[in-house]
């Protein structure tokens, strides 16, 4: 199995506050890689930086061999690399269809707009929205808001999706749903790199599984050997919810 | 095809209208009051393109009717350039220079880019009241024998006047062409999210610096037409910032971001400003109307007239643009 993504040595510095420090992991083709870490510990920092959302001021990334580091976010998606937001961002006065339509016009595969309106049709009902397909994305809620940020995000066909905390806001049903959505779409040859604080879900779902605290890398492994890792387990003391879940997956 | 919409049929019989209505009985009246609807319509369903689509306010829009008639009256004035090519060189100088400013300003977001767009249109007067060969302050004069070319004054007033109509039209047919395009596409993801559109691989910084650029261009000629039939130019008539802020308030009454809006919001406001200005009691008196319209929509129908007939008749939609 190859490395889709290559992460050397990343750094980010927000004034005094060094976000994430020295990170280094990779993401096989064909898996599931989860980031996890308690709230703050630069999770949603690290997709910035891989997005080109903020330029690192350290290290390297590498895509399917290309250098991009740095690059402007819609360059990085021109690569086939396709992102969901924690804090869901709709074009809340267009359609669903054509939320949908932006990310396949605009992504990896550049669509001229008949045929992005199909791939965009395909991504809606694997997401199983395609009941709202002409709602504004405004009159959905959230955890409709949710299915429509992967919808967006799939819709460019990528080759990598970052999926920054789907789960969050969502009722068990709904969770479940999710989930199954998520196994298909890597079972479509799609990679995941995935943040998750539910950890039942995280350790079922993952290949490997990266822990993040303070911006820096604690643990890596499989999710049992993680789950085992007296270091996680001590990073998370402040959290007995997050021990106890730990223990249970 | 855009040919086969319903939608372009409707443009088709505004222009149609505009062409005829006049021309019954030679009324050279309402002839004059459809060559400032026509003026209004151009700005507006250009601004419209960047402040609906894209979301950037632009304050200066002004300045490119104006620099479009100074580089027009000045190639035919000085250089003798027949009206046509003196009208197209102005259009792609304007859309080029544009397009330079263009990619300076569009970094900025928000107030700062509407504030940038006032900078420019006043930076712009200053430097032309200031230039020798457009004739500084006093500006420019046109010789009348410049008309005998269309056939004497009275004649030239009515080519004038088919002319603005023509690019009136054509800024329906792109204003229209653009929304259904990738690149309008691209420019309404912009204007709803401009960072959740980066995101998605929308060319951001291109694609604001190509409208901008393309909003020029039929500005700039309808400018070259209009102070070609005014005869002269001067910088305060030429970037007049009340105009800009009126074509704002134009393409937000009658609908930002639809193809029709700005169009009805122009021809509204013109023929209500027409009333105003003949009617003794509220001669100049259209500014204080503006801004009484402009927070009315503002407050209570962002979505404009376009906004309210849709929610009245949601079919309207289908075929309405
Ligand atoms: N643009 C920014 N400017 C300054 N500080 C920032 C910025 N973005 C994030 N930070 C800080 O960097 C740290 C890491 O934030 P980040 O959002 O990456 O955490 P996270 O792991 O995603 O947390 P959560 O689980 O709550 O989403 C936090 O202390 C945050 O306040
Ligand atoms: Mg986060």
């Amino acid at each position: 199995m190859n490395a889709l993504l290559e992460v050397e040595n990343l750094s980010k510095q927000f004034g005094g506050l060094r976000a994430v420090q020295a990170l280094s992991f990779e993401v096989r083709e064909g898996t599931i890689l989860g980031l996890i870490g308690p709230n703050g510990a630069g999770k949603t920092t690290v997709f910035n930086l891989l997005n080109g959302v903020f330029a690192p001021d350290e290290g390297q990334v590498r895509f399917r061999g290309a250098d991009i580091t740095g690059l402007a976010p819609f360059r990085v998606a021109r690569h086939g690399l396709a992102r969901t937001n924690q804090i869901v961002q709709p074009f809340a006065n267009m359609t669903v269809l054509e939320n949908c339509v932006v990310g396949a016009c605009f992504g990896r595969e550049n669509l001229p707009l008949a045929r992005a309106r199909e791939a965009a049709r395909e991504a809606v009902t694997l997401v199983g929205l395609e009941d709202r397909l002409d709602a504004l994305a405004s009159q959905l809620t959230i955890a409709g808001k949710k299915r429509l940020e992967l919808a967006r995000a799939l819709a460019a066909r990528p080759t990598l999706l970052l999926l920054d905390e789907v789960l969050a806001g969502l009722n068990p049903v709904e969770i479940e749903r999710m989930i199954g959505i998520i196994r298909t779409i890597r079972d479509s040859g799609i990679s995941i790199l995935m943040i998750e604080h539910l950890m039942q879900a995280i350790m079922s779902l993952s290949d490997r599984i990266v822990v993040l605290n303070s911006g820096a890398k604690l643990a890596e492994g499989l999710p049992a050997e993680v789950a085992a890792d007296p270091m996680v387990i001590g990073a998370y003391l402040g959290d007995p919810g997050f021990v106890d879940k730990l223990r249970e997956s | 095809m855009i040919l086969r919409r319903p939608f372009f049929w409707i443009i088709a019989a505004i222009v149609a209208a505009f062409a005829i209505a006049p021309a019954i009985g030679d009324n050279i009246e309402l002839r004059e009051s459809l060559v400032l609807a026509a003026v209004y319509i151009t700005l507006a369903s250009n601004i419209n393109m960047i402040l609906g689509y894209a979301g950037y306010v632009n304050f200066g829009s002004i300045v490119f009717f104006g620099l479009g008639g100074y580089f027009s009256v000045w190639l035919m004035s000085a250089h003798a350039w027949p009206l046509a090519a003196a009208l197209v060189a102005g259009g792609v100088a304007v859309s080029a220079l544009a397009l330079v400013f263009g990619l300076g300003i569009l970094r900025l977001r928000g107030v700062y880019f509407a504030l940038s767009t006032i900078g420019v249109n006043e930076g712009v007067m200053a430097f032309v009241a200031n230039f020798g060969p457009w004739g500084g302050s006093t500006g420019i004069y046109l010789s009348p024998a410049l008309f005998q070319p269309l056939g004497g004054p009275a004649k030239a007033l009515w080519v004038i006047y088919y002319l603005l109509v023509g690019i009136m039209g054509l800024s329906l047919v792109l204003s229209y062409a653009v929304k259904r395009s990738k690149f309008g596409l691209g420019l309404l993801a912009i204007g709803q999210n401009e960072d959740a559109a980066a995101l998605l691989g929308v060319p951001t910084p291109r694609y604001k610096a190509i409208v901008y650029s393309l909003s020029a261009f039929l500005p700039a000629i309808a400018g070259g037409l209009y102070f070609f039939k005014s005869a002269y130019i001067q910088p305060p008539d030429a970037f007049d910032l009340q105009l800009s802020t009126e074509t704002i308030v134009v393409a937000m009454l009658g609908g930002q971001g639809t193809v029709a809006g700005p169009a009805l919001g122009a021809f509204l406001y013109e023929e209500l400003r027409g009333w105003l200005l003949t009617s003794p009691t509220f001669s100049h008196f259209q500014l204080v109307v503006a801004g009484v319209l402009l927070l009315a929509i503002v407050l209570f129908a962002p979505g404009g007239l376009m906004g309210l007939l849709y929610r009245l008749w949601p079919r309207l939609r289908s075929f309405l643009e």
